[in-house]
């Protein structure tokens, strides 16, 4: 005897994230998910990016770390509230953590809320967090093989940021192979190249930034 | 290894529908897209882990990978896309339009007969 179903699979996850999603619509926040491999520069780049836009746009920060709480440290440092999810192991946040976490916010006027998921460029783009925008970063160490070797995290991308391109001369990495191999699975998505140490190419991010900020 | 949520979220389904149809399921198919895709080995192997102590233990899982159609932008074939060897198969570009790719999936759950019994033999036909 058979039952049909058709019920999509991470329908938990779903629910939570169609609850997070009204929870930014109804304060107007702009939701975005950091995704990237560990070691990419997501924090300095949200951390580069709060002190850039301090005064102008009120950012607040959910880490997404395994253990400790360093990165939620870090942001606080730059002048953002920060709320630490320790996931213990899970290699991925989930919708139901988010929700948690926004419930331990304070800032009642942030305008963005970033989510800085766990480092991990397989699993993290399979959930749903409720965000309205995806930001994968890739670093220039990595290596200009990570789209054609991840393509799926790629795929659902709304902004690539290209990181660390201050070391583009010291390392060998093919820049067009890289934009052509992110085009091939994704030709909508905004790509960025930033180097959050030295600053160059971040203005283009912060206009961005601020001009989705003001549309949601 | 999303795998693994995805194992535990199929479980929980089939097992709230075991107790509700009180029959033991014997086959269940899942399918998922290109963009979203499950790897068929760690997949089963993170469902039969997590389904160990259950009604859901033993059972079969199969995966079905629905292909993604996109139309290449050079010279407009369209073609089943391999995300994985992103290139057009008629003229090697590499820019391309897609169609949706489809959802992660439980299509179905198959249960034994419950008039049947779960002693009963596992061979449907009689003899």
């Amino acid at each position: 005897m058979k039952v049909s179903l058709n019920q999509k699979i991470l329908s938990r996850n779903d629910d939570f994230a169609a609850k997070n999603k009204a929870y930014f619509r109804r304060r107007g926040i702009l939701c975005l998910n950091f995704i990237s491999s560990p070691g990419s520069g997501k924090t300095t780049v949200i951390a580069r990016t709060i002190g850039a836009l301090k005064g102008k746009l009120n950012i607040a920060v959910i880490e997404g770390d395994i253990k400790t709480d360093t990165d939620a440290q870090k942001i606080r440092a730059a002048g953002a509230e920060a709320v630490q999810i320790e996931t213990h192991g899970a290699c991925h946040l989930s919708a139901e953590q988010v929700a948690n976490a926004l419930t331990l916010l304070n800032s009642a006027d942030a305008k963005v809320i970033i989510i800085e998921n766990v480092g991990n460029l397989v699993c993290p783009s399979a959930f749903d967090l409720g965000e309205h925008r995806r930001v994968v970063v890739l670093s220039v160490p990595e290596g200009d093989d990570k789209p054609v070797k991840y393509p799926g995290t790629f795929a659902e991308a709304d902004v690539v940021l290209i990181n660390k391109i201050d070391l583009m001369d010291y390392l060998d990495f093919n820049l067009e192979r890289v934009l052509a191999d992110i085009r091939a699975v994704n030709p909508d998505a905004v790509i960025l190249q930033i180097s959050a140490s030295t600053g160059e190419g971040m203005q283009a991010w912060y206009d961005w930034l601020t001009k989705n900020a003001g549309a949601e | 290894m999303h795998e693994t949520a995805v194992a535990e979220s199929i479980l929980q389904t089939i097992c709230d529908y075991a107790a509700k149809m009180n029959a033991r399921p014997v086959r269940a198919v899942v399918s998922c897209g290109q963009f979203n895709a499950l790897n068929d080995e760690v997949m089963r192997f993170a469902f039969e882990a997590a389904a160990e102590s259950t009604v859901a233990q033993g059972m079969d899982l199969q995966i079905r990978h629905i292909p993604l159609r996109a139309a290449c932008k050079a010279c407009r074939i369209s073609f089943e896309f391999d995300i994985y060897d992103p290139v057009c198969p008629s003229c090697k570009s590499m820019e391309f339009e897609f169609e949706p790719d489809a959802p992660l999936l439980l299509e179905d759950i198959e249960f034994e007969d419950p008039n049947e019994g779960i002693a009963e033999s596992k061979d449907p036909e009689p003899q």
